[in-house]
């Protein structure tokens, strides 16, 4: 099984579900008194100031929860604090969990489904809604589509009550539940507009005895590009800038990668990310990359990692990228190779892979199994290769066919 | 003939004295008959000039001083600025926009987007490397330096259409050297909502004579194959298209699927390997490697197929 995909092919930052229901709560919707908890005393004050029967909940970035035992029902403070001790010292999917979700257990009458996701295609936002809520919305899709109700946003004009109702009156829902339930979804998907989030959901959205509505659960990812603008939103959820926030933490050898991308301001040499075969690549660009890495699997090979270089970065860059791959433990060799650059020049990553090979006592025609960057300063590029004896090829060698080369050279 | 520009296309360079921008704008006027850039835009540089393309504050002051509508224009400034840009170029009348930009928050492409169909414009990108006609012009950095780009396109029957701007060089000069020339090809960007799809630029192709067959390159993530898939059911294309599809091993890995809302919405199409099934049903032909594509669409548009 290969690792995690790369970090930066994921695109959404996560929030726990604690900081979640706080963007919710910011947004006008009505939650529970809910509570954070680091420690189990902290959960038992919670528990005492609810007064009543609570809830824990493991704050775990990752499916499952109920089922792993990460969510506990308690009916006393000491119950609590006991079951968060639990719950705080168990791993769910190899996740340690940030703390515990202490939420006093609401009387619901009935639950509802609220959403809003982007659609690609239509280039618009989702709202989505249903009346079988509490369960995947995907489940209810598949088995009652006439439950499920999809009404698309426009970006442009300004936000409307009506969108939301054709939404929920599109599955029959009428009556009191109808003009309360409008301006909780309206302000879910201004909420989903004003922090560019790629998915808001409130499931369950409780309601209650008195005809109130209550978001008990809310699931809320953050488009990564949007993390500069919505630095305030994040700062107030003590989000730092340092989480990644995707579906794995990065290796050292990751962060070392992105140490190297940040060495300057010129290029990338970034997306570095670790796999434990023993062929290095220092590849690029995007589209060449993902290419690249199928090819050399295609052969029997086994990548020690991916990356995507492109923009053409310093002689120093490719050079610290090619240092970081050379010396992961298992390489014993590299290959360097990317679609035909335009932008990048062939010369430059040439003298950076030759650097690297040279500041670590290698022999570059030894540890560079194959060169294949056609393209801008490809003739300056190629001579330099020669002077080292590094084994090079032009655009008439195929990706695939240099990923052979590659592969055929570690096993000599 | 081609799609979306030809020989006497005009535009601008939104952005035009960034240090990309300023490479980007000489390669264009290098490139085959010499792109028309009539302007370039950057507030508070009027008056400078840029390898002798005059320099505007606004749109306006550009479409002034040219005195007939711009057809385009190429926008490439930095992110937190390109919605405002290309709201701006479309309320100046211009109906081509190409976004070079990376990194533009989703809802920002969404709004431009839809700005864009309200007043009739197309938008390719962003984060793309633009269009090029061979031997004609070049919109963009597509195929970068004018002796580059000449290296790997060359004018024939074939339209190319690449979700990465590398990989559009790379397929059009696999099919330059086998003699498959290429009509147009279009960098359309990587991004999870981007301007132009597949399916919105193949009735563009369907119109165009010269084309006699399309290569696509894709990947993973995204519905944009199964619209193509569909559209070319449905209108009976007389375009055989052949794709080639890369990050095959995405599929392997944990943690690359939507949530449950996004499945319902983006479906289960996303997958490299359900991608490879649409497209086939739908008699696209896919290459295992880059190698293969001249060979497979030659075998669809018949043998000698230079234009």
């Amino acid at each position: 099984l290969l690792a995690a995909p790369p970090t930066g092919l994921l695109h959404a930052v996560r929030l726990f579900e604690y900081e979640a229901r706080e963007v919710v709560r910011r947004a006008g919707i009505p939650v529970t008194d809910f509570g954070f908890a680091t420690t189990a005393a902290e959960a038992r004050s919670i528990a005492e100031r609810i007064g009543g029967p609570v809830v824990i909940k493991s704050q775990v970035l990752t499916g499952g929860r109920m089922k792993a035992g990460g969510v506990r029902f308690a009916d006393t403070p000491e119950q609590a604090e006991r079951d968060a001790a639990e719950v705080l010292e168990l791993e769910i999917n190899g996740h340690a969990p940030r703390g515990v979700l202490v939420d006093p257990r609401a009387q619901v009458q009935r639950e509802f489904y609220a959403g809003v996701v982007w659609d690609g295609l239509r280039k618009q936002p989702v709202l989505l809604f249903s009346d079988m809520g509490g369960i995947d919305i995907e489940q209810v899709a598949e088995e009652h589509p006439d439950h499920v109700g999809r009404r698309h946003i426009s970006t442009v004009l300004p936000l409307s009550d009506f969108a939301a109702k054709e939404c929920i009156a599109s599955i029959g829902v009428t009556g009191r539940q109808l003009t309360r339930l409008v301006p909780i979804l309206t302000r879910l998907v201004a909420m989903f507009a004003e922090h560019d989030l790629t998915l808001a959901e409130v499931n369950p959205l409780g309601e209650l005895a008195d005809g109130s509505f209550v978001a008990l659960d809310a699931h809320v990812d953050m488009e990564n590009e949007a993390r500069p603008r919505q630095a305030s939103l994040l700062k107030d959820l003590g989000v730092g800038e340092e989480e990644t926030r995707q579906a794995r933490e990065a290796t050292p050898f990751e962060l070392a990668g992105e140490e190297v991308d940040a060495t300057d301001h010129r290029g990338v040499a970034g997306n570095i990310t670790e796999f434990d075969g023993d062929l290095g690549l220092v590849i690029g660009a995007g589209g060449g990359s993902l290419t690249l890495f199928d090819a050399v699997r295609a052969h029997g090979g086994r990548p020690a990692n991916y990356c995507e270089i492109g923009g053409n970065p310093s002689v120093r860059k490719a050079a610290g990228l090619a240092k970081l791959v050379l010396e992961k433990p298992g390489v014993d060799k590299i290959a360097v190779m990317m679609s035909i650059v335009s932008n990048t020049r062939v010369d430059i990553v040439a003298r950076g892979v030759v650097k690297a090979c040279l500041e670590l006592g290698y022999d570059p025609a030894e540890k560079i199994g194959i060169f294949r960057i056609p393209g801008a300063w490809e003739g300056e590029g190629f001579k330099i290769l020669e002077r080292y004896g590094v084994p090079y090829a032009d655009r008439s060698v195929s990706m695939h066919e240099a990923a052979k080369r590659a592969v055929e050279a570690t096993r000599a | 003939m081609s799609i979306l520009v030809n020989a006497d296309t005009t535009f601008i360079v939104q952005g035009i004295t960034g240090r990309e921008a300023v490479n980007l704008t000489r390669e264009c006027l290098d490139y085959g008959v010499g792109a028309k850039i009539v302007g370039g835009v950057t507030p508070g540089r009027r008056g400078r000039e840029v390898h002798g393309v005059p320099v505007f504050d606004t749109v306006t002051q550009a479409v002034e001083h040219h005195g007939r509508p711009i057809d385009g224009s190429v926008v490439t400034v930095p992110p937190a600025f390109t919605k405002d840009a290309v709201f701006e170029a479309i309320e100046n009348g211009i109906r081509l926009i190409v976004i070079v930009t990376e990194r533009i928050p989703r809802r920002d492409v969404a709004q431009m987007v839809e700005l864009a169909n309200l007043r009739g414009a197309r938008i390719i990108g962003p984060n793309c490397l633009g269009i090029i006609v061979p031997d004609v012009i070049k919109m963009g950095g597509i195929g970068g330096p004018a002796r580059d780009a000449e290296k790997a396109y060359r004018p024939g029957p074939v339209g190319v259409i690449s979700r990465s701007g590398g990989m559009t060089t790379e397929m059009s000069s696999t099919l330059s050297a086998a003699g498959l020339g290429q009509s147009t090809a279009v960098s359309i960007g990587g991004d999870a909502i981007i301007g132009s799809s597949y399916a919105e630029l193949m009735p563009l192709f369907e119109a165009d004579e010269q084309t006699r067959g399309i290569v696509i390159y894709t990947e993973p993530g995204g519905r944009m194959e199964a619209e193509l898939a569909r559209w070319v059911t449905e209108h009976d294309s007389r375009l055989p298209i052949v794709a080639f599809m890369a990050g095959r091993f995405m599929d392997e890995m944990p943690g690359m699927s939507f949530g449950h809302a996004g499945t319902i919405v983006e479906g289960k199409e996303d997958t490299a390997t359900e991608k490879i099934a649409r497209l086939q049903e739908a008699g696209i032909a896919v290459a295992e490697e880059i190698s293969q594509i001249p060979d497979l669409m030659r075998e669809r548009i018949g043998v000698g197929a230079a234009a």
